[in-house]
């Protein structure tokens, strides 16, 4: 997994309030058995002029320049809500997302953008309206800076603003680990347990 | 100090705990089947990463490929032959067991695993499915897991889990003729609703649990997730260690004595306790059917489709209202003699031998119901293959049942095909959801001789009432 610890991007404003992981890929755009090739259909349905169509709609903000750009989405409450599908967060991934700044998530959606190297930061309704404002008077030169190691999001009027993340989160971004890589670290406790297991219940071991 | 089945087996796989309520647990077997498994094999393999213990994973598939006699890698289902096919490469290059399309051991998921003899009573199984917990029929602690979890159990032989509460189910009395597994869990989910197992293991006992075959406690077992628990099961007995004995990856004569010692132990200690009890008595249990869009929404088939207006909580009426008017369903109608429009006898919560050995009682000598499509599909090629060697297949067949190769099917779309649009289906499946069988289809769940009683009579039957 990608390491997380400093970005500095240009962010894309999508308020709006309880996106859930059907808008951000609907289930018409997850025909591959793979976890790639799904950014394609990224907010298919605000994306494009047509469901299943790839006719670009002018007005959707990831379409209009800057942001084509953008690393960092600044968006709504509750983002993320709804099913467990973890493409959501493979979309985002793939189509360039590192960080994504909301006051509230879903909680599956979460614990996946975690696992997969998206750092989801949650700051105040108030604080994120900021944001959106001082960004989008120039959002190629009002970048946001997020800073994973001392926990901030620096806005262009240098402003800074502190947000909390759990240890594991922090370590399993900054680090770049996945959660398997994290169990690996127990390898020698696995093995062990499963050299006294073997003699215990030899029938398991085919 | 006293404890229940599921902490021993939990205790007994237990590698450390992490802290905040969640603990490292050795899996023993992963499962897998090629909607979920394929994108786990192949991330899997793509990270560079390889399958701890290989000869202990397993794959089948059931949830894309169709089920018409003749089948091939192509299904009705878009992109579905991909997912046949990756999951059958990645499959082969993993080094994992394969029941592939053209095996006679292929089959659902959960209908294979006991069959084959993989699922073990004190065992922890896992596959990404949501009814995994079926195996606990088997005295085996087995849960559905999310696609990268399973990618995490395939790698490094263990999962992350949060431990359960526990709770004992018991069931007291004696089943009325007519009566089946089925009925008890409905009745469960409907007393209790659709989340009162949640954060729960629960352990189904009582004297009629015991009565209960192994065909049988998979079935109460396949619905706890419906009840929201994280897992359910029966400790193992004498009877278990029968239908084990002899499978193909059941223990061997030189380990089964040792075994059967081991799985003899795993029983709750008389003074274990539960964080919470539950107790139904049988003898009030009638053939069960669903009138709504939760399987909580049931009642006896001998009753009236209920009025919300008698429900005092606000949200549950409001789910009661929404319910009947996708049914299409008015309060007060008896549910008995509503006309349907089609059956279904299959999925992995009633397609084994005696599923379709009871249904078969019913059809033999009868017909099915003018203008009644009604379709039964085998849980695996090993059960079509035992059934036919009955002369099952004929009597369905007579009846005017499709005979159908095993798989998914019905249950939800598998192979691309599904009921019609506002279609009313009685069905031995385990879901009512909206659209789940199909678009804007209205299911009514119920046991495998209750949807073969109304299949012949064309509306919700009672079969206790079929002349
Ligand atoms: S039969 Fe139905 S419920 Fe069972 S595993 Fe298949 S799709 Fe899921």
């Amino acid at each position: 997994m990608e390491k997380f610890t400093e970005l500095e991007a240009i962010a894309a404003p999508l308020i709006r309030i309880n996106i859930d992981t059907d808008v951000i890929i609907p289930s018409r755009e997850m025909k591959r058995v793979s976890k790639d090739g799904l950014s394609d259909g990224m907010f298919a349905n605000w994306r494009y002029t047509e469901p299943g169509g790839r006719e670009e709609n002018p007005d959707f903000v990831l379409n209009r320049e800057p942001y084509r750009q953008a690393k960092i989405l600044l968006t709504g409450d509750n983002f993320g809500c709804g099913s467990s599908r973890e493409h959501a967060v493979w979309a985002l991934a793939e189509w360039g997302i590192r960080c994504i700044i909301a006051p509230g998530f879903g909680n599956i959606f979460y614990g996946n953008c975690v696992r997969n190297g998206i750092l989801p930061v949650i700051l105040p309704e108030e604080t994120v309206s900021g944001l959106v404002r001082q960004v989008e008077e120039d959002p190629a030169r009002n970048m946001l800076q997020v800073d994973l190691i001392h926990c901030m999001v620096g806005a262009p009027d240098g402003t800074t603003n502190s947000f909390e993340i759990a240890p594991a989160d922090q370590e399993m971004l900054l680090e770049g680990l996945d959660a398997i890589a994290v169990t690996r670290r127990r390898d020698d406790e696995i093995l062990a347990f499963q050299g006294r297991d073997r003699l215990k219940r030899p029938w398991i071991y085919l | 100090m006293p404890r229940t089945v599921i902490e021993k087996i939990w205790d007994e796989h237990q590698i450390a705990d992490l802290g905040d309520g969640t603990c490292l647990i050795y899996t023993d077997r992963v499962f897998l089947h090629e909607r979920t498994g394929s994108v786990a094999l192949k991330s899997l393999e793509a990270a560079g990463r390889q399958v701890r213990n290989p000869e202990q994973v397993f794959c089948t598939m059931d949830h894309i490929v169709d089920t018409f006699p003749g089948r091939t890698d192509e299904t009705r289902m878009p992109g579905g032959t991909a997912f046949i096919q990756t999951t059958r490469d990645a499959a082969l290059s993993a080094g994992i067991n394969l029941f592939d399309l053209g095996d006679t051991r292929q089959g659902i998921a959960h209908v294979v695993s006991p069959e084959q003899g993989i699922a073990l009573p004190g065992a922890t199984i896992v596959c990404p499915d949501s009814h995994t917990g079926t195996l606990g029929g088997l005295g085996a602690l087995a849960w559905g897991i999310g696609s990268t979890e399973a990618e995490h159990a395939l790698a490094t032989k263990t999962l992350v889990v949060k431990k359960p509460k526990t709770m004992r189910v018991t069931f007291t009395g004696q089943l009325s003729a007519g009566v089946t597994a089925k009925d008890m869990i409905l009745t469960l989910i409907g007393r209790h609703s659709a989340s009162g197992g949640i954060g729960y293991a629960i352990e189904f006992a009582g004297e009629a649990v015991c009565k209960l075959s192994i065909e049988a406690r998979l079935t109460l077992c396949n619905m706890t997730v419906e009840f929201g628990a994280w897992s359910g099961l029966v400790a193992p007995d004498h009877k278990t260690f029968e239908y084990i004995n002899g499978r193909p990856y059941a223990p061997g004569e030189s380990l089964w004595e040792q075994a059967v010692e081991h799985w003899q132990a795993l029983g709750s200690d008389p003074d274990a306790t539960f964080d919470k009890e539950i107790e139904i008595n049988c003898a009030d249990i009638a053939p069960q059917i669903t009138w709504g869009t939760s399987p909580m929404h049931e009642t006896g088939i001998d009753r009236l489709v209920p009025d919300p207006n008698d429900e005092t909580d606000e949200n549950k009426r409001a789910a009661m209202e929404r319910a009947l008017e996708y049914m299409a369903l008015e309060a007060g109608t008896p549910l008995e003699g509503i006309p349907i429009d089609a059956a279904f006898i299959g999925s992995c919560t009633n397609s084994r031998l005696s599923d379709l050995r009871a249904a078969a009682e019913i059809l033999e000598g009868r017909k099915v119901a003018e203008g009644i499509r009604a379709i039964c599909v085998p849980g695996s090629g090993l059960v079509k293959q035992a059934a036919e060697a009955e002369g099952i297949d004929k009597i369905f067949m007579a009846a005017g049942f499709d005979w159908r190769e095993s798989g998914c099917s019905m249950c939800f779309f598998a192979g691309g095909e599904s009921f019609g649009h506002e279609e009313r289906v009685v069905s031995s499946t385990n879901r009512n959801f909206e659209n789940r069988q199909g678009p804007r289809t209205r299911t009514h769940l119920a046991s495998p001789a209750t949807v073969a009683a109304s299949a012949i009579e064309g509306r919700l039957a009672d079969v206790r009432n079929l002349d």
